[in-house]
């Protein structure tokens, strides 16, 4: 386009004020550096709530058992029964046809030992169905079996920060680890697990790695309903049957089928009506989530895009500054082409050329730096934990840990607008010189 | 006999402020290949209009300029710059260099207006700013060159398209005696070659190296005559 020597020509020109050049592409690196981040960093967010809730499964629902207030938890014994109940589980299990497979869960805080080795976490009853629910991983041996749980053997699966802490580099498989007065038999070991969203009211984030799997009817027997803890010297106690039944549904040939997903939920709600009253479960359907998710999402890219449009704007009216003034400083030049021979299109073309050029090296550095974005992420979040780690303590999770995603159709979008900015904040300072009266233009002083 | 450039009853006319101003009265006159013509006159006499008219960069309000044949009074903008790209060398004053541009790539710059620069151009460009006696500075800017090295720079210019005739503005108007002496004697030399010089001044030492003398004076043609005792400047200059 144009020719080589307009090109050469143009860049000359803007080497001749080298600041003045640099400072204007510093107006677009920074429009089309923001826009790739905002982009970026808003896919990163939505990806990792969606990974969330995806996590919990999107074929699932949730019935989990809510503390209820304290106030309506001061009985004559101080224990009150509350949350779901065998009874529960049994009647979702049996009066819904489109329920697959119903999985109790009781969960349980208990400090695990090896020998002089000990670490708290989560002592979790629950069926072998659990694993493939949840997607678990083994990393070696086997998940909870079905013989293992009708036998209420004492055996238990490690997830990984467990193993790593009580094991170290050896192979747990058939050690043995302690919890309280009892020995669990180590049967299996599972891969690192991405932790599940904290979602609204309804539902706290859910750490995987410390955890230890029984099978429940092993821990009906050894523990029971009541839990005693001591908590700043007295006791306190809950009496609870479980804490968790994560329903699959049945899948139309293989495929999600979202209106059975939310019609049985609705079955779900209604069925667990007498626990209305006491308000100690909540249902949780990580398919509604999703949905507000993937609109969430929408609605901040809609926000983000229009942030870094803003941003190309002033990088734009910069150019058409610049512009304007070199056309005001070069009046002299204009008039020396004009005179001999230079028609108005190539003095449209020669401003013209050199918005472009400006526009396009903002344009291309601004690419470069957007995808430093997640180095640079890092790097501040390496820096913050650093030197003032009760800041990074106090940020929600889906902040602390957000990955900037690099969403690839962003960079030649940014780069296409770029170029578009310095077009059409070039067009109005080129005619402007191009419509200079030659002979008035070779009179002006400079 | 061939004319470079004949103009009939040529008329400008400008209206500022509902003020009408004349800046031209109806002037005519031919110059033929070969001529040397100086034009007169003070300020405010229609001087720099013609100046303008016979430079392409203005249309006249009546009347017609002839340039090799083919009326410009009609031409558009383009055209006309294609005129002044291709038909007509222009130096002024104040030289006009592109200070941001070598001497090679000033000389070189009205053969991108035209057109196409082929290798044989680029070769040309070399032979002119060597006969104007430019060696050794073609990688130059102007800011590193005097007065009288810029202005050759501008003569060199205003041949490369081997115009129909050169077009000076005072051209040694800011020169002292002894480069104007240098820059006269060029003119002179190529005037000898054929090439057809107008050249406007105000000084009559200068007006005195020429073949012929126009005066204008309030817009009209005043006088035109031949000069008979014509001074040479390169019998005075070494260049």
């Amino acid at each position: 386009m144009f020719g080589i020597r307009v090109w050469i020509l143009g860049v000359k020109s803007l080497l001749l004020h080298p600041m003045r050049s640099l400072l204007t592409i510093l107006g677009i690196f920074i429009g089309v550096a923001s826009v790739i981040w905002l982009v970026a960093i808003g896919e990163g967010i939505s990806l990792k709530a969606q990974e969330q809730i995806e996590g919990l499964g999107a074929e699932n629902v949730l019935v989990r058992s809510v503390k209820p207030p304290a106030e309506a938890n001061t009985s004559a014994r101080g224990i009150t029964p509350y949350g779901l109940t065998r009874d529960d589980l049994h009647l979702l299990e049996e009066t819904i046809p489109t329920v697959d497979q119903a999985i109790p869960i009781r969960e349980i805080r208990r400090e695990f030992s090896r020998g002089p080795v000990s670490m708290f976490g989560r002592l979790v009853g629950c069926t072998p169905e659990y694993a493939e629910v949840t997607r678990l991983q083994i990393q070696s041996g086997h998940f909870l079996s079905d013989a293992e749980l009708s036998g209420r053997d004492n055996v238990c699966v490690l997830a990984a920060e467990v193993t790593e802490r009580l094991f170290g580099f050896a192979n747990p498989i058939g050690k043995k680890i302690h919890v309280e007065a009892d020995y669990y038999t180590v049967v299996g070991v599972l891969k690192p697990r991405a932790a599940t969203a904290a979602i609204g009211g309804s539902m706290s984030g859910q750490e995987f790695n410390k955890d230890v799997y029984i099978p429940i009817s092993t821990l009906w027997q050894r523990v029971g309903d009541q839990v005693m803890t001591r908590r700043s010297g007295s006791f306190e106690g809950e009496i609870i049957e479980l804490n968790q039944i994560t329903l699959r549904i049945k899948k139309k040939t293989g495929l999600l089928d979202v209106p059975a997903v939310l019609a049985t939920a609705d079955v779900i709600r209604a069925s667990l009506s007498h626990h209305d009253r006491a308000k100690d479960i909540s249902v949780v359907v990580p398919l509604e989530l999703l949905e507000q998710s993937r609109q969430t999402r929408l609605m901040f890219m809609v926000f983000m895009g229009l942030i870094a449009a803003i941003s190309l704007l002033v990088g734009g009216i910069g150019i058409m500054n610049i512009m304007l003034a070199t056309v005001t400083e070069r009046t002299r030049e204009i008039g020396i082409r004009r005179a001999i021979g230079a028609k108005r299109r190539d003095i449209v073309r020669q401003f013209l050329v050199e918005t472009i050029v400006l526009s396009v090296v903002g344009g291309l550095t601004g690419i470069l730096g957007g995808l430093c974005c997640v180095p640079a992420v890092d790097l501040m979040r390496w820096g913050v934990e650093n030197y003032d780690p009760e800041l990074i303590a106090m940020l929600p999770d889906s902040i602390r840990d957000v990955r900037p995603q690099i969403v690839l159709i962003s960079i030649p979008i940014a780069f296409v607008i770029s170029v578009i900015v310095g077009i059409v904040f070039g067009i109005y300072p080129a005619h402007r010189a191009a419509n200079l009266d030659p002979i008035e233009a070779l009179r002006s002083a400079n | 006999m061939k004319f470079a450039v004949q103009v009939e009853d040529l008329k400008k006319i400008y209206h500022l402020k509902g003020e009408t101003v004349y800046a031209l009265r109806g002037v005519t006159f031919n110059v033929p290949e070969g001529d040397y013509v100086a034009i007169m006159g003070t300020s405010g006499s229609g001087k720099s209009t013609l100046l303008n008219l016979l430079g392409c960069l203005d249309r006249p309000s009546h009347g017609s300029i002839l340039l090799g044949g083919s009326d410009t009074s009609k031409l558009s903008d383009d055209e006309l710059s294609y005129l002044r790209a291709s038909r007509v060398g222009i130096i002024f004053q104040a030289y006009n260099l592109i200070q941001q541009l070598t001497v090679l790539e000033n000389i070189e710059v009205p053969l991108y207006y035209r057109g196409k620069v082929s290798p044989e151009d680029r070769r040309r460009c070399k032979e002119l700013a060597l006969m104007v006696g430019l060696q050794g500075r073609l990688d130059h800017r102007p800011m590193q060159l005097s007065g009288g090295q810029q202005q050759r720079v501008a003569v060199a210019r205003s041949l490369i398209n081997n115009p129909d005739y050169i077009l000076a503005d005072e051209p040694t108007g800011n020169l002292d005696s002894k480069t104007t002496e240098e820059i006269l004697s060029l003119f002179e030399r190529l005037n000898n070659e054929g090439r057809t010089i107008i050249l406007v001044t105000h000084e009559d030492d200068v007006s005195e190296h020429a073949r012929r003398v126009m005066r204008l004076s309030d817009g009209e043609l005043a006088e035109d005559r031949l000069i008979v005792n014509r001074r040479s400047a390169l019998a005075t200059s070494a260049s």
